[in-house]
């Protein structure tokens, strides 16, 4: 039987990955928006589960607004990327050091 | 409650929103022409939506509250908005880059502040930070054919959705543990004793909002930020967003965490004191008056988490009247960087090329001088105040050892104010600036500095009222 741990097992393994996938992470930008959609896809898994234990409807209107965010952030983040790809014509994370930090 | 009542409660939202959409339309049909127009219809639309504050209620079954404390932090808002929206004309020429969307934008990102003060459901709250920070990547963005504004944009939008997952892995706990999304029910919650996932939706909201205000240890975004973003919209994200995060962080705290104070104070006070002392030290080495201002707010935010971390009524009001200076400090330090042109007129931001400006601007050099005093904390500026009862509120509640090691650190922060205002009035003159005159900036600057000179404290009694009025209604 699969009960509620199984789910939030699997979101918090989900996300360790997305968090990891952004630091570790030394080659491209366009792997951490992917790490970022992980992350919140882990988010939406532990939302409907929540919600079908708890039998509220919540947490399933809260994963339908996050998936419409992610949307958007997504859409906005490749607008940035490519804006700064026109400008240096690379997206290699090491290169992203036109101001120290 | 009524559909009407609700979206009546929520007009200075409507107005907002509507305007924007329909300043969108402008901007798409007659193109850039229409900047001056458009900008000078969003600062009309901050304003009639600051008249349309005032009322009080719940509206849309709870998930928004129109109360004191959102009518105190919403003014602030529209204020930095409105003067950052005319701070953006002059600097936008110059740099051949106006462009009818920028007020677009800040109309957007100010609704979304709109309802990140107002929420009072983490449903709100996700969805009004969001609309936000969407606005403010774009606008960190915005001279997209400078690279350095580029990388800011990406820096920002990177390190943001990051926290803005953290938060949400946190509100998805909280939701799990306490079984709902409202405030009231989560407070509820939480004060039968908190279980292990409530303790990790707690942390994590927590860091997921640390990355907004911008407090060590998620801070490393804010210096790049600062510093690539146009200076027009490094003064809003410097004020606005910064109000509406810190509003945000204490109605969480207070209403949806109050009854579980253990829990989150030692958070808070490790935040507090982390971010005032790397926020002394980060700023001695800088060269770019951008960047030290990014310390120097990193530094501030430590300050206001010292009023939150009393957890008390009066740390509440301590913090909203810290908001209020820091705000009027924060652009009126920023309307002093736009005024800052080499000769052939391009905008620089070396500390050096301030060298001896006491000689060749004096009131240019006084106004400055005021702020970074106003900011270091001196008497008789009103930046002493706003640090005199944030560490009143710590004492009170019993919090001795953060006081005594804030008010320590924050004599090291005074070092590098002080340096400016040594270069301003020591250092022998370095090239004349190139001459702005823009009437909007300097009274801009010649406002903010009268309102942070001595002559400020006539308002603190109203003030202070204000606040109180405002931390009442958390409690």
């Amino acid at each position: 039987m699969i009960g509620l741990q199984h789910y939030l097992v699997v979101s918090a393994i989900l996300f360790t990955m997305g968090v990891l996938g952004i630091f570790i992470n030394r080659k491209n930008i366009i792997i951490i928006l992917m790490a970022i959609e992980l992350i919140l896809l882990a988010v939406n898994i532990n939302l409907v589960a929540f919600s079908a234990f708890l039998g509220d409807l919540v947490g399933q209107v809260f994963a339908m607004f996050v998936l419409t965010v992610a949307a958007g952030e997504a859409a906005i983040g490749l607008a940035i990327l490519v804006i700064y790809f026109r400008g240096r014509g690379s997206i290699a994370v090491d290169d992203v050091n036109r101001m120290k930090g | 409650m009524s559909i009407a009542s609700s979206i009546l409660l929520t007009l200075p939202e409507v107005i907002l929103s509507v305007s924007a959409i329909v300043l969108m339309l402008v901007a798409a049909y007659a193109g850039d022409k229409a900047t001056r127009v458009v900008n000078g219809v969003a600062v009309a639309a901050l304003f009639a939506a600051f008249l349309s504050l005032g009322q009080e209620g719940v509206a849309f079954d709870g998930l928004y509250s129109a109360d004191a404390f959102a009518n105190f932090a919403k003014p602030l808002i529209y204020l930095a908005a409105g003067v950052s929206i005319l701070l953006s004309t002059r600097f936008f020429a110059t740099e051949d880059r106006l462009r009818a969307e920028y007020s677009v934008l800040i109309l957007l990102a100010t609704v979304g502040m709109g309802m990140m003060v107002s929420a009072t459901n983490l449903l709100t709250l996700y969805v009004g930070l969001e609309l936000q920070s969407l606005a403010a990547y774009v606008l960190a963005s915005f001279m997209r054919k400078d690279q350095r504004s580029a990388e800011a944009g990406l820096k920002y939008f990177v390190l943001g959705a990051l926290a803005s997952g953290i938060l949400l892995y946190g509100i998805s706990l909280l939701y799990g543990f306490s079984g709902t999304t409202d405030y009231h029910g989560v407070a509820e919650a939480l004060a039968n004793g908190v279980n292990t996932g409530e303790l990790f939706g707690i942390v994590f909201v927590l860091a997921g909002l640390s990355f907004k205000i911008a407090a060590v240890p998620f801070h490393m975004w804010t210096p790049d930020v600062y510093e690539g973003a146009p200076t027009p919209v490094t003064a809003y994200f410097g004020s606005a967003p910064k109000v509406a995060a810190v509003a945000l962080l204490v109605r969480v705290t207070i209403e949806a965490m109050g009854s579980a104070v253990t829990s989150w104070q030692q958070i808070l006070i490790f935040t507090s004191l982390a971010s005032i002392i790397l926020g002394a030290f980060g700023a001695i080495g800088q060269t770019n008056i951008k960047r030290l201002l990014a310390y120097s707010s990193i530094n501030n935010v430590g300050f206001v988490l010292v009023g939150l971390a009393a957890g008390t009524q009066d740390g509440v009001s301590a913090t909203m009247t810290y908001m209020v200076i820091y705000v009027l400090m924060t652009l009126g330090s920023f309307a002093c960087v736009l005024q800052m042109r080499a000769a052939d007129g391009r905008h620089v931001e070396d500390i050096a090329s301030l060298a001896g400006l006491s000689r060749r601007q004096p009131a240019l050099a006084a106004a400055i001088a005021i702020f970074m005093f106003s900011l270091a904390g001196i008497p008789p500026l009103l930046g002493f105040w706003a640090k005199f009862v944030v560490f009143d509120a710590a004492v009170a509640a019993g919090l001795m050892p953060l006081a005594v090691i804030g008010i320590a650190a924050s004599t090291i922060g005074a070092f590098y104010y002080l340096k400016i205002v040594k270069i301003m009035y020591f250092d022998e003159p370095a090239e004349a600036y190139h001459p702005v005159g823009s009437y909007v900036e300097s009274g801009v600057i010649a406002l903010t500095a009268l309102a942070v000179s001595p002559l400020g404290y006539l308002a603190i009694p109203m003030l202070g009222a204000a606040s109180a009025a405002a931390a009442k209604a958390l409690f």
